[in-house]
C-alpha cells in the first residue's frame, strides 16, 4: 500500500516566504512528487492554527506520513510531532525539513532557493516514507542530583535542590568550597564584602541535612543515563580523620613548614603544610600537602600528630572511593585566570610592581596576605599612583577572541578600593568600558566622579626603562590614547593587569568524561544559547556558571538556581522519556569483531561474552551514528537512518538530476546497447 | 534427491580466471550425484557443447546456469543474455560473476590505455607494426570477427537479470553444494538473494579479539603474526570484518589476513567504504597529520586492498572516463 503523504510549507512570516516561492514549492510538491495526497502553505505552522491544519488533514484524508518543511527541527520538531500523535499519528512519522536555516536564510537568489527547497521537500517525501513506527521508552528518575565544583554557582545549586528537600552531593576538588569569590574582598557593583554574602552560604552547605559534602575530592567515572547515573569519586587522602578532627586549627600553628600559596593566595602568602585555604573554609578539617610536608619527605617531623589533641593526623590514609547513584548532575566548575605572563611585553614575572587581578585581590582582603593594606611588592611602600590594564588575554586574537565580561567592571572596582585605601591617582587603560548590568553604568559614572582617570587606548607595553624626566623609578605605561589620537607615557608606581577568564585546564576531559561538548575556546556547549542555556545536548546533564562561558556572580547565581529548577522538575517528573531513534546491533549478523566497542562517545556499546556480540544499550544510546557507520558487517542499523531511508533522501535532492520520482540509489547500471 | 525426470544444467566462464569451472569439480564425488540429476548442456572446461545447440534450445528450457565471470567483451554479454533467455535459474557464480573481481580492477582504466599497456609498452613487447586487436579483419580467406572488448567490466547483473548469487572466488564446495542441492529440493530464498551466511568471516575465526586500536597497518612480509590473537589487532589488513562468511575463515587460520573474496555481507552497498569506515574509525590517534602518515604507509594501495574483488559492484564502479585517453566507443 502506497502511503498518503502530507507535506506543509511553512512561510515563517516573510522568512521564509520573503525568499522562497512557498506557494510554487507547494504546488510542486502537490503535483510531481509521488504519493503527496495534501500539500499546502501556510504563514505560521508552529501556530496552533498550523498545527490544526495538520490534525485535521490526518482526520480527514487519512494521511499516514507527515512532512514540515520550515524552520530547523531543533526549534519545531516536538511540535509537529505532537500535533501527529494528538491526530492518532505515531509522532515518528512526522519529519521536518529546514527551509529556512538552511535555504532562506542562507540564499539570496530567490529562484535558486525555491528550487533548493523543492529538492529537500522532496527528499523529506521520499525518507518520511520509510519512516518506520517508533516508541519511547519510559525510565524512572532517581532523585540523587551530583553537583560538580563548589564555587558560588555550585554552592547556590546544591542548597536550592537540597532546600526543596532532594539529596545533593557536591563534589569539589579543592579542600574548601567557596571558589574564586572566597579570594575576593569587595564585590561590584555594591562593594558588598564577599565573604559576608558566601560565608553563610557556605555553612549552610556545611550543614544541610540534604547535601553531602564531598571536598577535596574528584569524578573518578560516571556510567548510565539520564535518570541512572552511576559516578564514582575519588576523597583524595587528607591524612587527617575527618570524623575526629574539630577543626581546632593546633595542628596548623604547631606546623614547622611554611610554602608559598599559589592556589588561595594567588602567590601572595604562605601556608603551612598542613592547613586549610582560609579560615572560614568548608569543612574546615585541615590537609596535609605531602609534597612539602617533612615528613613525607623526610620521614620525621610529626608534629602535627604529637598536638592534635584527638589523635586525629593518619599518615597511612590512602585515596577512598564512593560509589553514588543520581539522576542528574550539574557541572559547576568554573574558570582559570589567564596566565598574564603569555604577554611579555606587560612584564608580569618580570617587573615587580606590575600584578594580577587576583594578586591584587588577596592583597585587598582584611584576612589577605597584607591584611588589606595595598602596597607595593616590598610589603611597606602605598602606591602613589596605579595603573589598571583591562582586555589582558581578552579580546586579543593572540590569546582568546571573547570578552571575560567581568573584567570592566572590576577594574572599576579596583579603582574605587585604590583611591578609598590610599592617595593614590588611578588610571585605566581600556578598549571599551563594558558597563551593561543592572548598577553597572551606575558604578561607572560613581568612579568617574570619584576621579579615576580612563585612557581609551590598548596598553602597548609596560617598562621600567625611563626616557623621561619624571619617570626613574617608575613603570611606565606605553599607549595610544585614540580619543587624542596621540601616544601617551604614564608613569605609575603600580600596575594591575586584568586577566582574561579562561575554561579550566580540563575542561575538554570533564566534558569527554560526562559526554557533553565545549566550544572552541573550551567554555561548556549549552543546548541552546538563548533558549536552553543550562541544560546540554546529553540529557540529564546540566552546565552552570562560568564553566559555561564568563559571567559575573548575579548571573552565575542565577544559572545555577537555573539548573537546580530543572533538575527539580525532572525529579517531580519522576520518569523520562528516551528518545527512541537509535542504534541497534542485529545479533544474527554481528561477527563479534569488536571494532565498535571503543567508539560510542556515549559508553552505549557492550560485548556480550556468553553470545559473543556486541550490544547497544539503547538508554544510552544517543543514534549519533557512529558505530552504525563503522560496523563492518553492517550489523548495526540507525532507526532513522538506514540505508534505504538516507538513499530514499538522496534520490530525493537528486529529483532533478536523476527524473524525478520514486528514485531509488543507487541504481543498477542500464544494459548496454548489445554491441 | 529424485532423479525421474533429469534437468538441464549449464557452466559457463565468462571474464574469470577458470577457478570458478574447477571449483565446481570440488564437491568430488557429489559431482556424480549432479550428473544423476542434471544433462550438463554446457561446461566449457569438461563438455564438449555448441553455442548453436544452445541457441536452438527453446527459451527456459535450461534448468540452472551456473555463471561465472565479469562481463568484458561483446561476446561474454552474448552469452550472458542468451543464457539468461535460455534459463529457468541464474546463478551468478562466483566473485567475477558476483561483483566484478580481479577482472575488474581494470576499471580504473580502459582500453585505450590497456591495450597501450598490453601491445606496446610491456617490456616484453615486441610489435613493429603495432598490431593491435580490431574487432573486424580482412584475410584472404574472408571477414574474421573478434568480440568488441569494452572500456568497463560489469558484473552479470549489470548485463541480465540475476536469480542467486554465489560468492567466493572460487566458492568454497560445500557451499556450491549447499547451493546445488537447495536448488534440486525447491528450497531457494528469496530471488535476488546471495546464498550464504549473513555474518562475517570474523564469525568463523579462532583468534582472539579484543577492543581495536591501530597505531600502524603493517604489509603481511613485515611481521610474522601471533597465531592467537585477531590479525587486524596486529596491524595486518584483514577483510574478515567486512566479508561474508562461508569460507570458514581459511585464510585468518593459518595467519594470512582477510583479502574478501567472500564479497560484502547481506545489505552492504559498497564493500570498500564498509572496510574504510570501519577501519578510520579505530586508527589510534587524533592528530590529522599522523592519521594520513599511517593510512600512506600502511595502505599504499586503497583500491587494489578494499575494492579487490568489488570494485565492479561498488558504488564507484570505475574511474570516470573523463579522466582517462578517450578512445573509441564507450562500453
Ligand atoms: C579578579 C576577579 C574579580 C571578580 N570580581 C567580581 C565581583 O566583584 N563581582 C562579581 O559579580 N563577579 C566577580 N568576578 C567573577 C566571579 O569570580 C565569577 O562570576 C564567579 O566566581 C563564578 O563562580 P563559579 O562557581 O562559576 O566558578 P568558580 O568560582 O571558579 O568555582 C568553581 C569551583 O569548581 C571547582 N572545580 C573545578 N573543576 C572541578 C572538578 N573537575 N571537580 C571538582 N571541582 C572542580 C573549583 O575548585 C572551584 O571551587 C571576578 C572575577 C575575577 C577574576
Ligand atoms: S562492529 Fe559490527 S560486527 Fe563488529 S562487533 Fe560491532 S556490531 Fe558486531
Ligand atoms: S549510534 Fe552507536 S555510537 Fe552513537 S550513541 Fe548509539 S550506540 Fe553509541
Amino acid at each position: 500500500m502506497s502511503e498518503k503523504v502530507g507535506v506543509y510549507i511553512c512561510h515563517c512570516g516573510s522568512n521564509i516566504a520573503g525568499v522562497v516561492d512557498v506557494e510554487d514549492v507547494a504546488k510542486f510538491a502537490g503535483e510531481q512528487i509521488e504519493n503527496v495526497a495534501v500539500s499546502r502553505d501556510y504563514k505560521f505552522m508552529c501556530s496552533s492554527l498550523g498545527q490544526e491544519l495538520i490534525e485535521e488533514d490526518i482526520r480527514k484524508e487519512g494521511l499516514t506520513r507527515v512532512v514540515v518543511a520550515a524552520c530547523s527541527p531543533h526549534l519545531h520538531e516536538k511540535t509537529f510531532r505532537r500535533a501527529c500523535a494528538n491526530a492518532g499519528l505515531n509522532p515518528y512519522l512526522c519529519h521536518m525539513t529546514s527551509i529556512r536555516e538552511q535555504v532562506s536564510w542562507v540564499i539570496e537568489d530567490k529562484a535558486v532557493a525555491t528550487e533548493k527547497a523543492k529538492a529537500m521537500v522532496a527528499a523529506a517525501v521520499k525518507r518520511v516514507e520509510l519512516h518506520e513506527e517508533l516508541e519511547p521508552s519510559e525510565v524512572p528518575v532517581n532523585p540523587n542530583t551530583l553537583v560538580v565544583g563548589g564555587g558560588i554557582t555550585g554552592i547556590q545549586a546544591a542548597i536550592e535542590l537540597a532546600d526543596a528537600g532532594y539529596p545533593v552531593y557536591l563534589v569539589e576538588r579543592e579542600p574548601s568550597i567557596g571558589g574564586h569569590m572566597a579570594q575576593f574582598d569587595k564585590t561590584f557593583p555594591t562593594l558588598d564584602c564577599a565573604a559576608c554574602i558566601l560565608t553563610p552560604k557556605m555553612s549552610d552547605v556545611g550543614s544541610h541535612p540534604n547535601i553531602h559534602l564531598l571536598s577535596y575530592s574528584e569524578v573518578e567515572d560516571i556510567s548510565g543515563y539520564v535518570g541512572n547515573f552511576h559516578v564514582r569519586i575519588r576523597k583524595k587522602a587528607r591524612y587527617v580523620d575527618e570524623e575526629a578532627c574539630t577543626g581546632c586549627g593546633i595542628c596548623i600553628e604547631k606546623c614547622p613548614k611554611k610554602v608559598v600559596d599559589d592556589v588561595f593566595e594567588a602567590g601572595m602568602g604562605y601556608r603551612k603544610s598542613i592547613y586549610r585555604p582560609f579560615p572560614q573554609a568548608v569543612p574546615n578539617w585541615p590537609v596535609i600537602d605531602t609534597e612539602s610536608c617533612t615528613y613525607f619527605e623526610r620521614g620525621k617531623c610529626k608534629a602535627c600528630e604529637i598536638f592534635c589533641p584527638t589523635e586525629a593526623i593518619d599518615f597511612e590514609q590512602q585515596d577512598s572511593y564512593i560509589d553514588i547513584d543520581v539522576g542528574n548532575v550539574i557541572l559547576a566548575t568554573g574558570y582559570d585566570l589567564f596566565d598574564a605572563r603569555k604577554v611579555p611585553q606587560y612584564g608580569y614575572g618580570r617587573l615587580a610592581n606590575v600584578f594580577t587581578s587576583l594578586e591584587f585581590e588577596r592583597m585587598c582582603n582584611a584576612s589577605g596576605p597584607t591584611e588589606g593594606k595595598i602596597v607595593l611588592r616590598d610589603g611597606i611602600t602605598e602606591p602613589k599612583s596605579v595603573a589598571i590594564i583591562h582586555c589582558v588575554g581578552s579580546r586579543d586574537e593572540n590569546h582568546n577572541p571573547y570578552c571575560s565580561s567581568i573584567c570592566c567592571m572590576s577594574a572599576l572596582k579596583f579603582g574605587h578600593l585604590v583611591m578609598e585605601k590610599t592617595d593614590a591617582e588611578v588610571t585605566s587603560f581600556y578598549i571599551d568600558v563594558r558597563t551593561s548590568q543592572k548598577g553597572y553604568e551606575e558604578f561607572y559614572n560613581r568612579l568617574l566622579e570619584e576621579g579615576m582617570h580612563f585612557v581609551r587606548g590598548k596598553a602597548a607595553e609596560i617598562t621600567d626603562a625611563a626616557r623621561q624626566p619624571g619617570e626613574e623609578g617608575k613603570l611606565i605605561v606605553q599607549a595610544e590614547d585614540t580619543l587624542l589620537g596621540k601616544q601617551r607615557r604614564v608613569p605609575v608606581d603600580m600596575v594591575i593587569l586584568m586577566s582574561a577568564l579562561e575554561p579550566k585546564a580540563d575542561a575538554k576531559d570533564v566534558g569527554l568524561q560526562f559526554g557533553i561538548s565545549c566550544s572552541m575556546e573550551g567554555w561548556f556547549t549549552e543546548r541552546h544559547p538563548k533558549l536552553d542555556p543550562v541544560a546540554t545536548m546529553t540529557d540529564g546533564i546540566f552546565v552552570a556558571g562560568v564553566a559555561q562561558g564568563p559571567k559575573d556572580i548575579p548571573a552565575s547565581v542565577a544559572q545555577g538556581a537555573a539548573a537546580a529548577a530543572r533538575v527539580q522538575g525532572m525529579i517531580t517528573a519522576g520518569t523520562v522519556e528516551i528518545e527512541p531513534i537509535v542504534a541497534t546491533i542485529h545479533e544474527e549478523i554481528c561477527s563479534g569483531c569488536k571494532i565498535c566497542n571503543n567508539l560510542c562517545p556515549f559508553n552505549a556499546i557492550e560485548f556480550l561474552e556468553d553470545k559473543e556480540v556486541s550490544y547497544v544499550n539503547a538508554a544510552l544510546c544517543k543514534g549519533c551514528g557512529t558505530c552504525v557507520a563503522a560496523c563492518p558487517a553492517q550489523a548495526i542499523s540507525g532507526a532513522h537512518f538506514n540505508n534505504d531511508q538516507i538513499f530514499a533522501e538522496i534520490g530525493g535532492i537528486l529529483y532533478d538530476a536523476i527524473g524525478g520520482n520514486g528514485a531509488k540509489a543507487p541504481a543498477k547500471s542500464k544494459e548496454p546497447a548489445p554491441a | 534427491m529424485s532423479a525421474a525426470k533429469k534437468g538441464k544444467l549449464a557452466n559457463y566462464w565468462a571474464a574469470s580466471c577458470g577457478g570458478c569451472e574447477i571449483a565446481v569439480l570440488g564437491i568430488n564425488e557429489k559431482i556424480l550425484d549432479v550428473a544423476e540429476a542434471f544433462d550438463i548442456v554446457l561446461w566449457p572446461v569438461a563438455v564438449d557443447a555448441k553455442v548453436h545447440s544452445i541457441e536452438k534450445m527453446a527459451d527456459k528450457s535450461i534448468d540452472l546456469c551456473l555463471f561465472n565471470g565479469a562481463i568484458r567483451t561483446s561476446e561474454q554479454e552474448y552469452m550472458a543474455r542468451l543464457l539468461r533467455r535460455k534459463s529457468k535459474v541464474m546463478v551468478a557464480f562466483g566473485s567475477c560473476a558476483h561483483e566484478g573481481c580481479i577482472p575488474a580492477l581494470a576499471n580504473v582504466s580502459n582500453r585505450e590505455e590497456i591495450f597501450q599497456t598490453a601491445y606496446h609498452d610491456t617490456p616484453s613487447t615486441d610489435n613493429p607494426n603495432g598490431v593491435r586487436p580490431q574487432t573486424e579483419t580482412e584475410v584472404e580467406e574472408g571477414k574474421l570477427y573478434l568480440p568488441l572488448f569494452y572500456d568497463t567490466v560489469k558484473t552479470l547483473d549489470q548485463t541480465v537479470e540475476v536469480d542467486y548469487y554465489l560468492p567466493g572466488c572460487p566458492p568454497e564446495p560445500e557451499r556450491i553444494w549447499d547451493a546445488i542441492v537447495a536448488i534440486l529440493e525447491g528450497k531457494l530464498p528469496a530471488p535476488g538473494s546471495v546464498i550464504g551466511a549473513t555474518t562475517t568471516v570474523c564469525d568463523d575465526c579462532p583468534r582472539t579479539r579484543e577492543e581495536k586500536k591501530i597505531k600502524e597497518f603493517k604489509r603481511t612480509w613485515e611481521i610474522i603474526p601471533d597465531p592467537d590473537i585477531c590479525l587486524l589487532e596486529q596491524g595486518l589488513v584483514c577483510c574478515g570484518i567486512a566479508t561474508r562468511a562461508g569460507c570458514g575463515a581459511l585464510c585468518p587460520t593459518v595467519g594470512s589476513p582477510c583479502i574478501g573474496c567472500y564479497g560484502p555481507n547481506e545489505g552492504v552497498e559498497d564493500f570498500g567504504a564498509r572496510m574504510m569506515t570501519a577501519l578510520a574509525s579505530v586508527i589510534d590517534s587524533d592528530d590529522p597529520e599522523e592519521i594520513e602518515r599511517i593510512i600512506q604507509e600502511g595502505i599504499p594501495d586503497p583500491i587494489g586492498t578494499f575494492y579487490r574483488f568489488s570494485l565492479a559492484a561498488s558504488q564507484l564502479r570505475r574511474k570516470t572516463l573523463e579522466g582517462l585517453d578517450p578512445s573509441g566507443a564507450s562500453a
